[in-house]
């Protein structure tokens, strides 16, 4: 069994926890007391950064260190920018000390998944292809980032172009669960969700096509919430499938989870598909409690295929919401079982596009000494790994002239479909609920010979992307081997507001949220 | 061409658009900057980068839509043509495939004294490609390396497909040129051919008179100008008699249109369609066209050449002939419109084309100059002709002085004044000039007071040459033949 530590409990005074204020360690003799500031979660780092209590370099030098301890087992990070960490770090310092107005946020650190464009650092997505690719600009996320004056202090590894479940398909080595290094962290976030599960960020950005950053946030016992379609600007990031795509948080709490989703939402002109919704301040009512909210129970998702622990901590969950004053529907999305094959033609047939540009033409790797043209490409994309080889081949035949109207159209149908599925559903309820994925995390190798049941494990995340939908995964529990298990809440359309305020009064009410690994987080480390 | 068999020609046309910038990125849309300098992440394909439509692309392709007499749908969508070439970055253009901006409509067209209507099937947007400059030889084939130049990357344009409705070169060229003078008259093209910023593909078939069926086609490209068009479509309609004739099959391919040898020459033989697996962009919303917004566009729509043709017959009572080599330079058309405004009277339309269309014309060509590079103004050439008709100067003196005011742009009664040229139709100064050539010529006064009339021609030709010209040539007859009379006695 994996040993997991509970980190000490911060007991705040009364009142709305983002105020700033002192932070009181706990003292009561059952908790630990956090001696290390990449203990902190990002909500206490930044309360004790405006108080003065601790500078932004020493925080940086913290989560520094935690990476030079983990990264050998964990391999979260493809790149570690030490230095410009540092500089940021230490510029910040320097602002505050000038009494300069900062943001709330300044001087907090986080990790960004790779196939984030940041200018002038490598962003590999993983991949041979980009091995040394340096963008000429910053993804929006990164400008919002700067902005905050957050502290980018690398980019997280992911299966490569973002496509696994496993984050073993990256050409830089695979990362490993912090909770158990025979197991996989989930992917293809999974370096986003490992380095925060080992300490060596507090929070992370990931991104989730069909369930990158749900699934891999249930594998770490993480936050993750996947925003609805356009709520996040997808400019900058490099597009697996572009009607899927959306970058979110990664975070150890949800309050932290909303103060990240705050700062990275809102409409871009860059990003046509992105919403003109106003942006709400997404912890605003996050503490109201759930009295009366209407969860919906995807039947589908609570029956067969789905792990009897898994099910186990989830019903478990569902009483813990009924106790909190929730009334519990069941609720029936009979498209579930079309969704996997729906999404993976879909999927596959955007990526196949998207990932035509690679042609060793402009940027990235290319052959070198090509006899001609065919001869470039052919050779350049080779370079591709077998994953997205396979998705490019499967996304190419789906939209050939003859089977167009069997597979990609046909998937569209089905697609509008499983949204008229969701649409039905919230007639009787306002939030949805069930399994993040049918099992804990997988081991390390397990899913590398058979994509299907990788595939099939995306069952109740994928319908979530289809429909354009928001989504948060959150811990509910532990396996027998100690592995984390994830409950995921499904919301309306940009309505992350209600998910954050189910997820809260959940977390407020159990521990989940404080298991660390002990690997990582021993005390007086 | 064989009177046994007929010919099927569509053409489509790409057209550049003018707009300020890019379709899907804030880069300049200029011709001629220096390679490379207008290209950002998105119109350069960089990973991540995403289109955003520029707006301005869809109000011009309504515009061309309203004037092409289009059916222009409420919902519109843009889609990937997925196909490598590395003047493509991002290994797709963004185009528009079963849902274009603009549906059926038609234009027409004159050969001869033939009108016919042509339909337009469609007119769709899209992004243009790069430019490929190839190293060490005119073509790929035989460079050692090739450039790519990005900046045409991402430069609007709209493709307008013609039905099969041409039936001869001719009518070929003439589409083009109606086409072009809408294009150019709604300010959405520079027509210029000879850059490419206006190009066309055509797609020609034959098959026996009265047949219905259509025969196997074969596509032309690099045509760059409208002699080129009529030519190479006149080239290919009997290659393909001669193939038929000989008992050969038309294979179904695309040729090139050499220019220099007048032939054309086979590219690529198509083996079926091209599979380019056209989706939905999904980085773009599909487009809502609200019908009160085409309404607004289309209520902006300028005169258009057909209108000005037609107003320049019956209100200027030009010839068909004349009305139409006036229209079809908008420049041409705007300079004579604003010559007859500035000149205050229709009645002066007519001298005005004439001047356009004759002594103008001729030295534009000889000078191989457009009207736009020289420094005549409206004014002037209005003046011109008021001066004329006022007898103030004569036509021979006005042709004369046209060289001075195409160059200088002179005001013309200064230049006038200044070289003393103004008609002399004073009789008294004429009758001065009179006395004083009998006086020198006494011989030839004798000679006709003896009966020889006919020596009356060279004195007048001596009176003109005194006066420079300047003299009113029915007043010096006149007032000559009097002096001659009263010396009689």
């Amino acid at each position: 069994m994996t040993q997991g530590i509970t980190l000490g409990t911060i007991q705040r005074p009364p009142g709305p926890p983002l105020t700033p204020g002192p932070i009181f360690f706990g003292t009561s003799s059952e908790l630990t007391i956090v001696t290390e500031l990449y203990h902190l979660t990002a909500q206490e780092l930044a309360t004790k950064l405006q108080a003065r209590e601790i500078s932004a370099e020493e925080v940086c030098h913290s989560f520094l260190q935690q990476i030079d301890r983990s990264e050998s087992s964990v391999n979260a990070f493809i790149t570690v920018t030490r230095e410009a960490a540092l500089v940021q770090a230490r510029e910040i310092d320097r602002r505050r000390l000038n009494d300069e107005r900062l943001p709330g946020l300044a001087g907090v650190p986080i990790a960004v998944k790779d196939n984030i464009v940041t200018k002038d650092t490598r962003t590999t997505c993983a991949s041979r292809m980009l091995e040394e690719w340096k963008p000429v600009y910053d993804a929006t996320v990164v400008g919002c980032l700067q902005a905050h004056d957050i502290v980018t202090l690398g980019k997280a590894n992911l299966d490569e172009f973002a496509m696994g479940s496993t984050c073993e398909n990256s050409a830089f080595n695979p990362t490993y669960n912090p909770w158990n290094l025979s197991r996989v962290p989930g992917g293809s976030s999974g370096g986003s969700a490992a380095a925060v599960a080992a300490g060596e960020a507090p929070w992370a950005l990931g991104s989730d096509t069909g369930g990158s950053i749900r699934q891999p946030a249930a594998f770490c016992g993480l936050v993750g919430m996947k925003p609805t379609y356009g709520r996040v600007s997808r400019y900058g990031l490099v597009a697996f499938a572009s009607s899927l795509d959306q970058i979110g948080p990664l975070s150890w709490t949800v309050t932290d989870n909303a103060l990240l989703l705050n700062v990275i939402a809102g409409a871009d002109p860059r990003d046509s598909t992105s919403t003109s919704s106003q942006t709400p301040d997404f912890t605003a009512d996050i503490q109201t409690g759930i009295r009366g909210l209407r969860i919906g129970i995807i039947q589908e998702l609570m029956g067969e295929g789905i792990d009897s622990e898994v099910r186990g901590a989830v019903e478990g969950a569902v009483k813990q919401l009924e106790a909190l004053g929730a009334k519990t529907v069941p609720v029936n999305l009979p498209r579930t079982a079309v969704a996997v094959p729906t999404y993976y033609v879909i999927a596959a047939a955007e990526a196949s596009s998207n990932l035509a540009r690679f042609d060793g033409v402009r940027y990235g790797s290319a052959a070198p000494q090509p006899k001609d043209l065919i001869d470039l490409y052919t050779r350049t994309r080779a370079l591709f790994g077998n994953e997205v080889k396979r998705r490019i081949m499967l996304g190419t035949y789906t939209l050939a002239a003859g089977y167009y109207d069997a597979y990609y159209k046909k998937a569209q149908n089905v697609r509008q479909l499983i949204g008229s599925d969701f649409a039905r559903a919230w007639e009787s309820c306002d939030i949805l609920l069930s399994p993040t994925v049918p099992t804990t995390a997988f081991r390390v190798g397990e899913m590398m010979t058979d994509p299907l049941a990788m595939y099939l494990a995306d069952i109740a995340t994928v319908p979530v992307n289809l429909a354009g939908l928001p989504a948060v995964s959150l811990p509910c529990g532990q396996d027998s081997d100690g592995m984390p298990i994830g409950l995921q809440l499904i919301g309306q359309r940009l309505d992350e507001m209600t998910l954050y305020r189910a997820a809260y009064a959940y977390e407020q009410a159990t521990e989940h949220h404080r298991r660390r690994p002990a690997e990582y987080f021993s005390p007086g480390d | 061409m064989s009177s046994k068999f007929e010919a099927v020609i569509g053409l489509e046309v790409h057209a550049e658009l003018l707009t300020e910038t890019k379709i899907f990125c804030p880069c300049k849309a200029e011709f001629g900057a220096s390679p490379n300098k207008n290209v950002c992440p998105v119109c350069a394909g960089m990973p991540g980068a995403l289109p955003v439509l520029n707006e301005k692309v869809v109000e011009y392709a309504i515009l061309a839509g309203s004037a092409l007499n289009c059916v222009i749908p409420q919902t519109s969508k843009f889609d990937r043509k997925n196909y490598f070439y590395p003047d493509l970055p991002k290994a797709y253009q963004i185009s528009q495939y079963d849902e274009p901006i603009c549906g059926p409509g038609w234009i027409e067209i004159r050969t001869g004294d033939q009108t016919r209507k042509i339909g337009i099937t469609r007119i769709h947007m899209e992004e243009d490609a790069g430019k490929l400059v190839h190293q060490g030889a005119a073509g790929l084939a035989g460079s050692t390396h090739s450039w790519v130049d990005l900046n045409r990357a991402g430069i609007p344009l709209l493709e307008i497909v013609s039905e099969p409705d041409l039936r001869t070169p001719e009518e070929a060229k003439a589409y083009m040129q109606e086409l072009r003078s809408i294009l150019v008259y709604l300010g959405i093209n520079d027509g210029r051919l000879e850059q490419g910023s206006l190009r066309c593909d055509a797609n020609v078939s034959i098959r026996p008179l009265g047949a219905s069926t259509l025969g196997t086609k074969t596509e032309i490209k690099n045509m760059n100008s409208f002699s080129a068009i009529e030519r190479a479509v006149r080239y290919e309609i009997q290659r393909q008699i001669d193939a038929v004739e000989c008992g050969e099959a038309i294979v179904q391919e695309t040729r090139l249109w050499n220019e220099e040898k007048q032939i054309s020459v086979s590219m690529r033989i198509k083996e079926g369609s091209a599979d380019y697996r056209y989706f939905p962009d999904p980085d773009l919303r599909p487009l809502e066209i609200a019908p009160d917004r085409v309404a607004t566009i289309a209520a902006r729509l300028p005169e258009l050449p057909t209108a000005k043709r037609e107003r320049y017959q019956n209100t200027f009572g030009l010839s068909s002939y004349d009305a139409a080599v006036l229209v079809s330079e908008k420049t041409t058309a705007d300079f004579f419109d604003a010559a007859v405004a500035a000149a205050g009277s229709v009645s002066y339309a007519k001298a005005i084309a004439n001047w356009l269309i004759g002594d103008i014309a001729a030295w534009l060509n000889s000078e191989k100059r457009s009207l736009e590079q020289t420094k005549l103004r409206p004014q002037h050439l209005a003046d011109l002709v008021q001066l004329i008709s006022q007898e103030t100067i004569s036509g021979k003196i006005a042709k004369s002085l046209l060289p001075d005011l195409l160059d200088a742009g002179e005001d013309l009664k200064t230049l006038i004044e200044k070289r003393g040229l103004s008609q002399i139709s004073d009789d008294s100064a004429i009758n001065a000039a009179i006395t004083q050539i009998l006086e020198a010529h006494p011989a030839q006064v004798a000679e006709f007071l003896a009966g020889k009339t006919k020596v009356v021609g060279f004195l007048v030709g001596q009176v003109m040459r005194a006066t420079q010209g300047r003299a009113k040539p029915e007043s010096v007859n006149r007032l000559l033949l009097a002096a001659l009379e009263s010396a009689k006695g």
